[in-house]
């Protein structure tokens, strides 16, 4: 009965979309019409051909539902590979302009792809890996399945579709120019339908859980959807100039528009970067030293501060503008308070591993993990440090900034990720081990030292551009032109881009450790099946 | 008075004072007597149910 339900559903869909891409106003909307168009005809020759089957009821509630994270740790490893590609060649279009080639002038040059690049990998992979590990640590730490049954892979296809809509988007020109909120208004409503979707699974599971408890790492988890949906939501507030294009116009404007933006763009750092990936850290930092956290008092402590604090300090963005003083002051006082609760989620993810230190020395998937979190306190210190209005006023559009985001999304994030993924792989495939130890050490020392160049690089070309730009001479005049500072930052920019080359081959060699992993490691043994008794 | 004076009044005064008093009263309570022993199972939730589900009814903590 469903499948009709279903069928009616998708057929509607598929021909809505078709109208829409006959009726289409520019490029962008047209191919995304076609590509819903497509994916709904598809699931509906899909469903058609599976109705009116014979089903057999089995009672799946005694396992868990893993096959969604499974393919949630694959689209992680695959968009995490596109999303760094993308920002290593970027990285090489700044210091070789050449590379923004004539025959793609308008889709494929550096403003076009820096949008990509930016949400491919923290919604792309940022975002696949939170939704896979959220529904695995979930499961484990509730004692029950998914709540929802196919509802998670609602959840993860959706998700794929929104990243495959706006990544054509930007491609075309479809972009509403808000930092890391670009997707334009049907992408943004589409969205917001897979991520009450995936509140209500989250939500579900935690609600028929069996474990008297939440675990912390599920409080982090949740703050991180629940938030995210708030952000989301206000910061899109737009009217669509018509409904065959996708072109709209935000309801807010002039600073109070900025201000909105701001709020959400500092946010989707705290809550999306931040508090979902340390509901990583609180799972998968124990898991891995075979100890529980450090101080689970501090864990509570950590995350009332965090969320209490972190959502005042978007302000400090917007320094020597519009916004009035108090405001701008206010969000860089509560950006140095936020020193406390970050430092100590440091503290306490670091010394779990107390007692245990040792294996620092014989398992580099601890040693990624300890780096990311090594890389969390170093970037939560930069951070606020640089919303000081005096050293923003040096800092701010200067490539320094630059440095300080990498620092924390590819140290912090992108190494708990691979962390997690290490951790994960060998358990979801049911493997004993991973493949290669000694490539996974390959693939730390890569990342490590990639990211340590690309940061280095950038402060120094950072505050050099931004000392180049306020030098004035005896009367008072500017002493160097823009493209001075350009020229200047010429070798800097060449070792940036060197550092994104070793990141991105870690993380190939990260794929074909995990591929290897899964096709060569042997399988785990079948223990005894007989039962004990409960 | 106008929406925006209202619920600024209010925000930085009502609204502030109760979310101070929340947060206070949090780490009161985290650190109420006793604490550190009602921690230490939930702690160890990771190490639990790793491969399965907990059953319908009862056996909550027999793993642990």
């Amino acid at each position: 009965m469903t499948n009709y339900i279903k069928l009616i559903v998708l057929g509607l869909v598929t021909l809505l979309a078709l109208i829409a891409a006959n009726y289409a106003r520019d490029l962008a909307y047209l191919v995304n019409a076609l590509t819903v168009a497509l994916v709904a005809g598809g699931l509906f020759l899909w469903t058609l051909r599976h109705t009116d089957e014979p089903r057999t009821r089995v009672d799946l509630s005694g396992e868990y539902m893993d096959g969604v994270v499974r393919a949630g740790v694959i689209a992680t490893c695959l968009w995490g590979v596109v999303g760094f590609l993308a920002g290593t060649f970027i990285a090489f279009q700044l210091a070789f302009p050449g590379l923004n080639f004539d025959w793609a002038q308008g889709y494929a040059n550096f403003g076009r792809l820096r949008p990509l690049h930016t949400s491919a990998v923290i919604f792309a992979f940022g975002g696949n890996a939170l939704i896979a590990t959220s529904f695995y640590v979930v499961q484990r730490t509730s004692a029950a399945r998914l709540w929802g049954g196919n509802l998670a892979w609602f959840v993860f296809w959706g998700y794929q579709l929104v990243i495959v809509l706006a990544a054509t988007g930007y491609l075309l020109g479809a972009t509403q120019s808000k930092e890391y909120a670009e997707p334009e208004w049907y992408v943004d409503l589409w969205l917001t339908v897979v991520w009450l979707a995936y509140l209500a699974v989250f939500l579900g599971t935690i609600v028929k859980r069996k474990e008297p408890h939440i675990y912390v790492a599920n409080w982090f988890y949740l703050s991180f959807i629940i938030t995210v949906a708030m952000l989301h939501v206000v910061n899109n507030l737009s009217i669509p100039v018509s409904v065959f294009g996708s072109k709209s116009v935000q309801v807010f404007s002039g600073v109070q528009d900025a201000m909105t933006q701001w709020w959400y763009g500092h946010n989707a750092v705290g809550f999306f970067l931040t508090a979902g990936f340390l509901g990583m850290m609180y799972y998968f930092v124990p898991k891995q030293a075979e100890r529980p956290v450090y101080s689970y008092k501090l864990s509570i402590i950590h995350f009332w501060a965090l969320i209490f604090i972190y959502i005042w300090a978007g302000p400090h963005h917007l320094h020597y503008t519009a916004l009035p003083d108090w405001a701008s002051t206010l969000g860089m006082v509560f950006s140095i308070v936020l020193w406390m609760p970050s430092w100590g989620g440091m503290i306490n993810g670091l010394m779990t591993l107390s007692g245990a230190w040792d294996k620092l020395r014989t398992d580099p998937v601890i040693r990624m993990m300890v780096i990311s979190i090594g890389f969390y306190g170093m970037s939560t210190f930069e951070g606020p440090m640089m919303s000081i209005r005096a050293v923003n006023s040096l800092s701010h559009y200067t490539d320094w900034t630059i440095g300080h985001v990498h620092s924390g999304a590819l140290g912090w994030n992108g190494m708990i990720t691979f962390g997690a993924l290490y951790f994960l792989v060998p358990k979801l495939w049911n493997r004993e081990r991973l493949y290669s130890l000694s490539l996974v050490s390959w693939h730390f020392w890569l990342a490590t030292i990639g990211i340590i160049l690309y940061a280095a690089a950038m402060w120094v070309t950072g505050i050099m551009e931004g000392l180049m730009w306020r030098e004035v001479d005896a009367n008072g005049f500017l002493v160097n032109s823009f493209a001075d500072t350009v020229a200047a930052k010429f070798p800097m920019y060449v070792v940036r881009g060197l550092g994104g080359v070793m990141f991105l081959s870690g993380a190939l060699i990260m794929c074909y450790n995990l591929w290897m992993t899964v096709t060569r490691s042997p399988a785990v043994a079948p223990v005894n099946n007989a039962v004990p008794a409960e | 008075m106008e929406t925006y004076s209202l619920l600024r009044e209010f925000a930085d005064s009502w609204m502030l004072l109760v979310l101070f008093a929340f947060f206070v009263g949090v780490v009161v309570w985290v650190f109420r007597p006793g604490a550190t022993k009602s921690y230490e199972n939930p702690s160890n939730i990771p190490f639990r149910h790793e491969d399965k589900p907990a059953r319908a009814n009862g056996a909550r903590h027999e793993e642990a």
